[in-house]
């Protein structure tokens, strides 16, 4: 590759991120009148928040079960089996819950984000909204954006109850740590920093999620294969920006 | 109309779905939110005083030999005696413990919880709805277990004469305390 190509590399990835923040200030301007349109943001919380219900719960209960045996197995060998409890609460409420449900939300909802307004942009409609002095970004991109924002604290909170019973099942049900202790020890372990640590977090993420998808979708290049490679961005870059900023919000409340 | 009407549906369970998980979140898990109380199981309850009840927590578990006959359901103080007042719930079906039993706080495993542990006396006078255990042990506090041991060690490694007998500055609080 030639230097000038390298350089034309960077001066655009330079230029997207300039796009992407007028794009999200935009957005949030487009925000404040999109409320006075509840009933297309209740429809978005719908797509994106009830549809992923199924797989968030599923993924929560086995996260839950795996950290069960987990926990169990690592906390045998100093014989604080009692202690699982409030492993798996912590885990869960603080890293597991709010990163595994973004990745989800990325590959569920994001996807299907990106890939309808870029399809509404290949195809004119957002041209057309335009024609008739409608604004795209206050009648599609904003109430979507508000129903990941939305829906993704109250996924979390669902895959965190979901995973502590998961929990419970496989270490109270079948390796026999006590109940009674089990609850018992998590409750007087887990302060309000952490649950607030966790809501925090899947706020952050599901307005990262939610830009990332009707940013990609909004720009994408309007041809089948362009909306294809806006989707796969949608997927990689909201990934790859939950991890990061998961390692940031942590750091920031320790 | 009909389609409209499902998706209304279901994102509003979503929505009460979502907002309860945060509830719970909020107010069940944390040791500071407010505990909801739910209807008692059968059972009766008794009372025990401890001097000193380490780390046990509400909800820990009661044995007798081993096997769990109960759970306690919550922890007081005694302004009077200055004593710890541990409110345990005993199941149904062990009803004809002794009244002269003798509840000590255990720890299970290492590093473990702790839990009430009772040992039946000989009476065949039961534990009945609010009786109080009396003969009662405190809870074993490891660290002074481990700075009554250096202290021992210590007195009696450096020079003979003057450890036998002699309370070491540390332990000053409790002089009446045999040495094992």
């Amino acid at each position: 590759m030639s230097n000038a190509a390298q350089h034309g590399a960077v001066f655009e990835g330079v230029r997207k991120f300039g796009v992407t923040g007028i794009f999200f200030a935009r957005l949030l301007v487009a925000c404040v009148r999109a409320l006075a349109r509840p009933r297309l943001i209740v429809a978005q919380i719908f797509n994106a928040g009830a549809r992923s219900l199924i797989i968030v719960m599923l993924s929560g209960l086995f996260t839950g079960m795996v950290l069960g045996l987990l926990g169990r197995e690592v906390l045998q060998r100093f014989g604080a089996e009692t202690m699982l409890g409030v492993v798996a609460a912590l885990a869960l409420l603080k890293e597991l819950g709010p990163v595994l449900t973004a990745l989800l939300f990325a590959g569920r909802a994001g996807t299907a984000l990106t890939s309808e307004i870029g399809l509404m942009r290949a195809t004119d409609q957002l041209t057309a909204m335009e024609v008739m002095a409608v604004d795209p970004l206050s009648y599609v991109a904003a109430p979507r954006f508000l129903g990941g924002l939305i829906a993704m604290p109250l996924l979390v909170a669902i895959f965190d109850i979901i995973g502590l019973y998961g929990a419970q099942l496989i270490g109270v049900g079948l390796l026999g740590v006590d109940h009674g202790t089990f609850w018992s020890q998590m409750q007087s372990a887990v302060v309000m920093r952490d649950v607030t640590e966790g809501i925090v977090k899947s706020l952050v993420f599901g307005a990262v999620i939610s830009l990332i998808a009707v940013n990609e979708g909004y720009h994408a290049e309007p041809t089948a294969e362009g909306v294809g490679l806006a989707t796969t961005r949608t997927v990689v870059a909201s990934s790859v920006l939950t991890l990061l900023l998961d390692y940031v919000l942590t750091a920031a409340f320790m | 109309m009909r389609a409209t009407r499902s998706l209304e549906i279901g994102t509003g369970l979503f929505v009460i779905l979502g907002l309860a998980a945060i509830l719970f979140l909020t107010t069940q898990l944390p040791s500071s939110g407010l505990k909801l109380s739910f209807s008692k199981p059968p059972g009766y309850d008794v009372t025990a005083e401890f001097d000193n009840i380490g780390d046990l927590k509400v909800g820990a578990p009661v044995r007798m030999a081993g096997v769990r006959i109960g759970d306690v359901t919550a922890i007081g103080f005694d302004n009077q005696s200055y004593r710890a007042e541990v409110h345990l719930h005993i199941y149904p079906q062990f009803s004809e413990i002794p009244v002269d039993s003798y509840a000590s706080i255990d720890t299970e495993g290492l590093l473990g919880g702790q839990y009430i542990s009772i040992s039946p006396g000989g009476l065949t006078t039961y534990l009945k709805n609010g009786s109080q255990i009396l003969q009662t042990q405190s809870a074993i506090v490891l660290e002074n277990l481990i700075n009554k041991f250096f202290a021992n060690y210590a007195s009696s490694s450096g020079g003979g004469s003057s450890g036998k007998g002699a309370n070491p500055p540390n332990q000053s609080q409790k002089p009446q305390e045999p040495h094992p």
